[in-house]
């Protein structure tokens, strides 16, 4: 079974004790953690970690989504322009995300979208649109139509939903490896003329 | 409030302005929660750091703007 070590200076621990995870199947955490945000540490039994990942991750992706009245996530067709790149970050976040991919390829095989067109692309058809003032006028595709219409949401629900997928990254780094700790470099991997001159000082302080 | 852009005048756009800035706020939460929680494992560490995230971001973004404000004024 997989551990991960923190060293007493960043254990946290009250008494400089270095602390020890479980992270049990690495590569298992890891894929929990991208399939649903957390569920890799619960998986290890790091529930507040979990919990907190969770919270925080699922709570931006469907925060995103609810902005962009669920049309910010999205797979665009091959050869649809633009490119919809930032569903590679949103896929991130894992299952939540899947509806768009499942819609696409339902789009690509002719059918008609799932579940009202949510996470579906945007039809490539010109679209009217209504403004607030009683105006029509006709966007040249459903995409346009979103962008004016729910202006500036679609963009924050963008954000929202990249920044999400991309926090989970580091949840699965997490997940399989445990916390980041860059530790300053040992006196002897460094300069030896550098711990000279720190045990020169030492001494002359003291 | 009223924005001058150029020679159009639109009112209320700075405080439309402002108050996207506020989507801003469960952002730099759950960015700062995320990376501390990603450096730490004990609760306690990771509640210290996000702060000091949260601080630092705020800061970066308060420079940002006062930097846009001048050079706006400037302009």
């Amino acid at each position: 079974m997989a551990q991960a070590i923190l060293p007493p200076e960043f254990s946290g621990l009250p008494d400089d004790q270095p602390l020890v995870i479980e992270l049990k199947t690495p590569w298992l955490a890891a894929l929990l953690a991208w399939a649903v945000p957390g569920l890799g540490h619960l998986y290890q039994g790091r529930t507040g970690k979990g919990v907190l990942f969770f919270l925080c991750v699922l709570g931006t992706f469907l925060y995103g989504s609810y902005l962009g009245d669920g049309k910010v996530v999205y797979a665009s067709m091959p050869g649809q322009d633009p490119w919809r790149w930032q569903y590679y970050c949103q896929a991130g976040v894992g299952l939540p995300a899947l509806p768009a991919w499942i819609q696409r390829n339902r789009a690509l095989g002719g059918k008609p979208p799932l579940w009202g067109g949510w996470m579906a692309p945007p039809a490539g058809t010109r679209t009217p649109w209504v403004d607030d003032s009683g105006k029509t006028s006709t966007q040249p595709d459903e995409l346009a139509a979103w962008i004016v219409g729910m202006h500036p949401r679609h963009e924050l629900g963008t954000v929202f939903t990249v920044i999400a997928g991309l926090l989970n990254l580091l949840v699965i780094c997490d997940a399989y490896a445990g916390p980041l700790v860059l530790r300053p470099p040992a006196a002897s991997a460094r300069d030896p003329s550098d711990a000279e001159r720190d045990a020169a000082n030492a001494s002359g302080k003291g | 409030m009223t924005m001058i852009l150029g020679e159009t005048t639109i009112p209320g756009a700075a405080t439309l302005a402002t108050m996207q800035l506020w989507y801003a706020a469960p952002l730099i939460v759950s960015v700062s929660l995320v990376c501390a929680a990603t450096r730490h494992e004990l609760m306690a560490p990771i509640l210290q750091h996000a702060a000091r995230f949260a601080v630092w971001v705020l800061g970066f973004m308060l420079l940002f703007m006062a930097l846009i404000t001048l050079m706006q004024r400037m302009a």
